[in-house]
């Protein structure tokens, strides 16, 4: 893998990102003002408060957490099987001195970077909704990068053993669903029973809210744990990826 | 003296034989076309010649490096136009050549009039600001053709470069390809068309079932095996006909 040419795709995607954001960036505020609205200040009033939050603050770091790992993982299981597949991007662009490793490398650093992108911007929106308490919230950037990078590396692995788009539907319906329910996002996963809570510990999304919902109360104290269990999984998932799309795409 | 080289070259997808031990040299500037029925092994060789594939024994060597030892700087002197369309929908056309081109870590001041002289070469002038969605096939494959060429390649890869095209865009496409010619480019290409090769090639190599059968000139295969035309050489020595 060599920087420079994997940064030659990364400006690919920027290139065309910036062609098409004026289209989809309008609609990232829109979902997480819905969930808002209508878990927060709908469901919110029947729910009493949770740790001494009212439930809109108490969900609002969660809908951060759960949109940054929703756009790494549209990211690379829809956007890159398609662009390796049918618009046979790929093809093109390893017709070029970018070799596979380079080209693997950029798409997990830019479901990354959207991870980022998304984050911030909900971040904005909970934090218009007067729910962010402390600007530390802005620390959980480079851990949202990380886990994003996470999330693009289950998706990519995903991604590389498909046979077809259409079993994308079993990884979100198995995966990304429950993942998305039970990572504590809307509830705190410790009401569940405690065989179901622990599972929760092993999952990338519960560390994220954690951290999330920590910073945006200002409050440092029990995070250093998720923050190292995020930085190992990164790390240990990293080789899997590369080496499953090599199987892949070079026969 | 050789651009290109293959000795006993072999390529295996499971228990399949795309290629079995095939032998070739090109030299600089001819062109070269490889001939033969769909499954023979013809766009395997392109891809591993392109560094795409790596072949399961024998060694190809291009500029007189091994395929497998750096991808990289043989694939930067290449030119590759592919069979299907690979252009990039989400970009125009003129920023599809500048993409391109900035994979080839050429920047931007020199792409942009790279990119005009190639649009025009190909004919496409006027279209730079298209969406790909709005070009007919035979400007796609012109398009494509242009983006091969942004980093002036020493050798230009070219599978079956004119199927599905209608006469006029054909001729088209030959046109730019005998310009390469004269300006010294080694053509690689696949075709099924045999007008095609016999106008273009200087040398055809036939295969059939991953192996080659004979590499000769149009002409010498001609007068060798008797018939009017190269389409009568190939059908007698790839041995199927329309009782097949």
């Amino acid at each position: 893998m060599q920087i420079k040419r994997a940064w030659r795709v990364l400006q690919r995607h920027w290139t065309v990102y910036t062609k098409l954001y004026k289209s989809s960036f309008a609609l990232n505020f829109i979902e997480p003002v819905l969930y808002l609205v209508a878990m927060g200040m709908g469901l919110g009033v029947f729910v009493q408060d949770i740790n001494g939050q009212p439930y809109i603050k108490f969900i609002g770091p969660g809908i951060i957490a759960s949109s940054s790992m929703f756009a790494a993982v549209y990211e690379c299981t829809y956007g890159t099987y398609i662009r390796m597949t049918f618009q046979k991007t790929f093809d093109a662009i390893l017709a070029t001195p970018v070799n596979l490793d380079d080209l693997i490398a950029a798409e997990l650093t830019w479901a990354a970077i959207k991870s980022v992108i998304y984050g911030l911007t909900i971040m904005l929106v909970v934090a218009l909704f007067g729910l962010v308490d402390s600007p530390l919230l802005l620390l959980a950037i480079p851990v949202i990068f990380l886990c994003g990078l996470i999330f693009a590396e289950v998706s990519m692995i995903t991604t590389a053993l498909v046979p077809g788009i259409d079993s994308f539907s079993y990884f979100y319906t198995l995966f990304m669903t429950p993942l998305f329910l039970f990572s504590g996002v809307f509830f705190p996963v410790e009401t569940l029973p405690r065989a179901v809570a622990g599972i929760a510990w092993f999952t990338p999304l519960y560390h994220l809210v954690n951290i999330c919902r920590a910073f945006a109360a200002g409050n440092t104290d029990h995070m250093f744990g998720s923050i190292v269990w995020i930085v190992v999984v990164a790390a240990a998932l990293a080789p899997v990826p590369f080496r499953l799309m090599r199987r892949r795409v070079i026969q | 003296m050789s651009i290109v080289s293959a000795q006993l070259l072999t390529k295996e997808y499971g228990i399949i034989k795309a290629v079995d031990g095939i032998d070739f040299v090109i030299t600089p500037g001819e062109c070269f076309g490889f001939l033969g029925p769909n499954g023979a092994g013809k766009t395997t060789v392109m891809r591993i010649i392109s560094c795409f594939l790596p072949p399961t024994s024998g060694t190809v060597t291009v500029f007189g490096l091994e395929v497998n030892s750096d991808p990289s700087v043989i694939k930067s002197r290449l030119g590759v136009m592919p069979q299907d369309d690979n252009l990039d929908p989400d970009l125009s056309v003129f920023e599809n050549l500048i993409v391109y081109a900035r994979y080839f870590d050429i920047p931007k001041k020199k792409a942009v009039p790279i990119a005009h002289e190639l649009l025009e070469f190909v004919e496409l002038q006027d279209r730079g600001r298209m969406n790909i969605k709005e070009l007919s096939g035979g400007m796609k494959r012109r398009l494509l053709l242009a983006r091969s060429l942004v980093n002036n390649p020493e050798i230009l890869i070219l599978d079956e470069p004119t199927t599905g095209l209608d006469p006029h865009s054909r001729r088209a496409v030959w046109e730019k390809l005998n310009n390469l010619k004269f300006r010294n480019t080694t053509l690689l290409l696949t075709t099924h068309y045999m007008e095609e090769a016999e106008r273009l090639c200087d040398r055809v190599a036939i295969m059939d079932s991953g192996r080659i059968i004979t590499i000769d000139t149009p002409q010498n295969l001609m007068e060798l095996h008797g018939g009017g035309n190269l389409e009568d050489v190939y059908l007698k020595l790839t041995g199927r006909n329309l009782a097949d």
